[in-house]
């Protein structure tokens, strides 16, 4: 059996028929073929399938794409805008925040959103907002302090513009 | 690729019509709260059910308010909220305490107090603060609503008095004078599940403890109230030796596993300490006399 659903994927519109079973991380890897999102652990341990949902960062791999219809979606793929990064994607790349790059679209969007609610968060307060993000690279100074980077970029940049 | 086994879907508008749902679906049917320990089961086949009601939709059940001299709290409100409630951490501080440290903040976006409870996985915490604080849930069939306190609700494992047509609705705490409380958990890592967790309340009463609630989580099949503790404490002043004793007691009376997370003498010493810590803590919450 399959069922209809849509939703707003990266501010478009989608509409699919699927199987209720189908996990959001497929619906968004593989019926979208918006591959960014990654898949790793598969138990909602590593973080690397985060994607928001409704602002909110949610683990792709532990929610059904039918309980996101109706909802707005945004994977990793909404971060750049007309050829211009996220300051988030500035602040990994200035700080060599990645070096193999798995847990780096979940890695971008917690922090993403973790900069929408607090513009300037402590070291602490990064590493509690990335705690269910696993990177097996980095060893995560390179990644709180790639969220600082952008953190402060921001506020320079609302400086400078207000 | 873990996917869950084939199932239908259906989405409730009404508390009464995923009742309606659940009635006419049969005992293969499951509600889906944040679907944060369902997906998981249904995933290794654990749990498969036939029908999926998402309940996600009664925002109606997700809030935190206080009513007739309770705390009352929707199944729906998620981990995110009971972590950020400054009305729950004023008059149960244990909740915050314990949302700290339940899971990660991406999941607690996701899971609910009603998923937590319903789960009744031993290993979990909610339902030990719960038991320490005393609090009864509301249940509701298509006959009714009635309402079970935390030792009615802890059936076995992973078993609890909601019956298969009903659906655990709210969680009321009765806010009792002078009272404090604590949760204290240690975890292998953040964000992990506990090695073992201990709540304790404690409700004052010209010096001495009037009342006391203690639970345990992760060191037997179900979570233990520790109601020996409990009786121990009543009319006593409270003192350190006092609580060593109680945390003595509590590591006589659960039961823990020997699995990755530690031996059984390990998890009994463990269950002990927190006990006591927690009381500590709780007291001096109530005393307003936190370091
Ligand atoms: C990586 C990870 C780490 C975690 N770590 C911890 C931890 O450290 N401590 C901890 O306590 N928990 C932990 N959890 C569990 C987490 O708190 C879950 O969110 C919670 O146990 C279940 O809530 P849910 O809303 O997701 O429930 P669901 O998965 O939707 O449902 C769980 C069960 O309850 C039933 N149910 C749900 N709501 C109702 C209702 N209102 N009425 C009747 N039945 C209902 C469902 O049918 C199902 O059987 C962890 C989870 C994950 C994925
Ligand atoms: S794939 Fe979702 S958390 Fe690891
Ligand atoms: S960069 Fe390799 S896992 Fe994080």
């Amino acid at each position: 059996m399959t069922i209809n659903v849509s939703m707003t994927v990266n501010g478009a519109q989608v509409s699919h028929d699927i199987e209720p079973r189908m996990l959001l991380v497929h619906f968004v890897r593989e019926t979208l073929e918006l591959t960014g999102t990654h898949w790793g652990c598969d138990t909602s341990n590593c973080g690397a399938c985060v994607v928001r949902i409704d602002g909110q960062p949610v683990k792709s791999c532990t929610i059904l794409a039918a309980m996101c219809d109706g909802h707005e979606v945004a994977t990793v793929e909404s971060l750049e805008v007309e050829g211009q990064l996220d300051p988030i994607q500035m602040g990994f790349h200035e700080r060599h925040a990645l070096q193999c790059g798995f847990c780096t679209p979940g890695m971008l969007m917690t922090t993403r959103a973790l900069l929408d609610e607090n513009p300037d968060p402590t070291d602490h307060e990064i590493r509690v907002a990335i705690s269910g993000a696993i990177c097996r690279c980095t060893g995560y100074k390179n990644i709180v302090s790639a969220v600082r980077w952008a953190a402060e970029h921001e506020a320079a940049t609302a400086n400078r513009e207000g | 690729m873990q996917t869950p086994a084939a199932f239908e879907y259906e989405r409730a508008t009404s508390v009464d019509g995923a009742i309606a749902s659940l009635e006419r679906l049969g005992s293969e049917a499951r509600v889906i709260a944040g679907g944060h320990s369902l997906l998981p089961m249904m995933k290794l086949r654990l749990a498969n059910p036939e029908h999926l009601v998402d309940i996600n939709d009664l925002t109606e059940l997700s809030y935190i308010r206080e009513q007739e001299g309770e705390i009352r709290i929707g199944a729906m409100t998620r981990h995110v909220d009971l972590l950020r409630s400054d009305l729950l951490a004023q008059h149960f501080p244990l909740f915050r305490d314990a949302e700290t440290v339940i899971a990660d903040p991406v999941v607690r976006n996701r899971g609910t107090i009603g998923g937590s409870l319903c789960q009744a996985d031993a290993a979990e915490d909610l339902s030990a603060v719960c038991a320490a604080a005393k609090a009864s849930v509301v249940i509701r069939g298509s006959g009714g609503e009635r309402v079970v306190s935390m030792d009615g609700f802890h059936v076995g494992p992973f078993t609890t008095a909601v019956g298969a047509a009903e659906i655990l609705i709210e969680v009321r705490l009765p806010v009792r004078p002078d009272g404090g409380s604590a949760h204290e958990k240690v975890e292998r890592r953040a964000g992990d599940w506990a090695i073992a967790a201990a709540s304790a309340a404690v409700w004052m009463q010209d010096g001495t403890i009037g009342d006391a609630g203690i639970a345990l989580s992760a060191v037997g099949l179900t979570t233990i109230h520790v109601t020996r503790a409990e009786e121990l404490l009543r009319g006593k002043a409270p003192s350190d030796e006092l609580f060593a004793e109680a945390g003595a007691i509590a590591s006589e009376d659960c039961s823990p596993a020997s699995d990755g997370r530690g031996p059984i003498d390990y998890k009994r010493h463990l269950a002990g300490v927190l006990t006591q810590r927690a009381l500590r803590r709780a007291t001096a919450r109530a005393l307003h006399q936190e370091a």
